[in-house]
């Protein structure tokens, strides 16, 4: 008995000590709950090809990997938004400089439940509706039925990107706060009343959802998120680039990531994860961040 | 000597937790102290919205998170305390020794369940089924909430309950019996009687357990900040919002301070229920003395 204890104490301690080592060399991502999934899929690709290599990719919101960004807690930061001038200064404060990094295109899609039959609203109609100025259907030519609103925790880059360039104004209060796109696409497809918003990652294989066809303004041609002309050509109004954050200038092993993430057989897996590769601006914008 | 230094070890022991204890409480107040610089403390406490990532302006009133959790807690022991004392009357007096060993060790392994497991299961099975019994367009409400935290204060209720009834002395059963009383009159007429301060001061604990619980909420309540209309809309229980929000906020900003201060409204709370089931199981100790 005494022999197998001690067999399994020295084991233990090896199995600690090679844990230890690995995370020493392991690139920490943190972040966007919108990124998480194609940013995992990279990764897992990257360590396939590169044996040796180790990424964790968690979640926890844009918030919380540009929280971790300005503590210095994670290499590469996830965010689906921009990183706030007050941010920027705290992570200056903390000796970090943050650099930003595009690494796919999103086309933020506004998700119905299909029993409601609707498919095309304008961008003010949206803002109405998750400020809680609308809240039956039948105001912009549904049924007559209550509107159930599911949107994102404060944690979420979708929720303050959503926030600033859809509502300009509060979220209703009467909106349900959901952990992630996954509960969102949930709730939608259980609610006949009901509309939130996700990533496009979140519709391509969805079913028993209506994505909504966006125009900017009443009279405007309407676009759909599914199509990527659409989405690369900025016709489909709420397309926006989703972001990494770095400290200082890439080296290493994080340099090695980013530049497979950007080569064409990274933006093939963005594809395949139902996101966009990255259009021309923003290759150019990379560039000046010497990538 | 050796006396004096066993004494010493237990004295340090049994201040250690006295001592943490106060320093939570001093943290608390000490980190929500300067929200208050920013925020009216009236206002805090009275106003009816919150919504400290306002695109115009941040307010703070926590009036319907506390509606929030109370209306879930006190759901919660509407459905728990009279199964709890039903099944805590059952294995004391009812069940046959061997049924009792079968379901005590069940009731624990109850309390044993994660919150987060208990969340899911309230995503995937309570909600809907709540959603089609009602005709609502979707089953994340207050109801949920409070199925789910009874479900949790469950094995608190029972055992304490359980320990109360069983502490009626003996003596007490054989007189009713004696006196000619059926089992059920002596179980609900002399030992629910004789035990209830030790029954109350289980329901006050399992209440405590409920306004505390934190993942179990979150998931399963909808989270809107809105004042909840009834208890079948989202509700957003003080626990839930800090959990939410303290994941992304910049540390020392109004905001910040004022998570700490609904930790501070939290703590105060769970404290009073705790002092009041205390003073209770005092009483009972004595008047069984």
């Amino acid at each position: 008995m005494k022999k197998i204890l001690a067999f399994a104490a020295i084991g233990i301690c090896f199995a600690l000590q090679t844990a230890t080592a690995d995370a020493a060399k392991m690139l920490q991502i943190k972040g966007s709950d919108t990124l998480i999934n194609l940013v995992q899929r990279l990764a897992e690709v990257y360590m396939e090809e590169n044996p040796g290599k180790y990424i964790a990719v968690t979640g926890g919101g844009s918030g919380t990997g540009v929280a971790a960004m300005i503590n210095n807690k994670c290499d590469i930061a996830n965010s689906s938004r921009l990183m706030k001038p007050k941010e920027l200064k705290l992570a200056a404060d903390n000796g970090v400089t943050a650099h930003r990094v595009v690494i796919a295109m999103d086309g933020l899609s506004v998700i119905t439940n299909p029993s409601l039959g609707v498919d095309k609203l304008t961008v003010d109609q949206i803002g109405a509706l998750f400020r809680g100025e609308i809240t039956n259907w039948k105001d912009i030519g549904g049924p007559d039925r209550k509107v159930t609103l599911y949107g994102r925790q404060s944690n979420s880059g979708t929720y303050v990107y959503f926030q600033d360039y859809i509502l300009k104004g509060d979220y209703s209060q009467k909106m349900n706060r959901m952990n992630g796109n996954a509960q969102i696409v949930e709730g939608v497809k259980a609610d006949p009343g009901g509309i939130g918003y996700v990533g496009v990652g979140y519709v391509k294989e969805a079913n028993g959802l209506t994505v909504v066809s966006v125009a900017a303004k009443a009279g405007a041609e309407y676009a759909s998120p599914l199509n990527s002309a659409d989405v690369k050509s900025g016709k489909y109004p709420i397309a926006r680039p989703l972001n990494q954050y770095i400290n200082g200038n890439p080296t290493g092993a994080v340099r090695e990531f980013l530049e497979y993430e950007l080569s064409p057989a990274g933006q093939r897996v963005v594809e395949e994860e139902g996101f966009f590769p990255i259009p021309q601006e923003y290759k150019e914008y990379n560039k000046k961040a010497g990538l | 000597m050796t006396d004096k230094l066993v004494h010493g070890f237990f004295f340090v022991n049994g201040m250690i937790s006295v001592v943490v204890l106060l320093g939570i409480f001093a943290l608390l107040v000490y980190t929500s102290f300067p929200a208050f610089q920013e925020v009216n403390i009236w206002e805090f406490l009275t106003g009816k919205t919150w919504n400290p990532t306002s695109y115009y302006k941040a307010v703070y009133g926590i009036v319907p998170m506390l509606v929030s959790t109370f209306m879930v807690t006190i759901g919660a022991l509407v459905i728990a305390i009279p199964l709890g004392i039903g099944t805590a009357a059952y294995l004391s007096d009812v069940a046959s020794p061997r049924k009792r060993e079968i379901i005590k060790p069940i009731v624990e392994i109850l309390a044993g369940i994660p919150s987060v497991v208990v969340g899911f299961l309230g995503i995937v099975v309570v909600g809907p089924v709540i959603a089609k019994v009602f005709g609502l367009p979707n089953g994340l409400n207050a109801l949920n909430g409070s199925v789910l935290l009874a479900v949790m204060a469950l094995p608190t209720i029972i055992s304490i309950s359980e320990d109360a009834l069983n502490n009626v002395p003996k003596s007490y059963d054989h007189a009713s019996l004696a006196l000619g009383a059926s089992k059920w009159q002596t179980v609900v007429k002399v030992k629910l009687p004789a035990a209830m301060s030790g029954i109350i001061a289980a329901c006050m604990l399992g209440m405590g357990r409920a306004i505390g619980e934190t993942m179990t909420v979150l998931m399963a309540t909808g989270c809107a900040p809105a004042m909840p209309d009834s208890i079948m809309g989202s509700v957003r229980t003080l626990t839930s919002s800090i959990a939410i929000e303290l994941g992304e906020v910049a540390y020392n900003t109004t905001h910040y301070y004022a998570l700490f201060a609904l930790g501070l409204v939290l703590f105060i709370l769970t404290f009073v229920i705790n002092l009041i089931s205390d003073l209770v199981l005092h009483k009972y100790e004595k008047v069984n003395r």
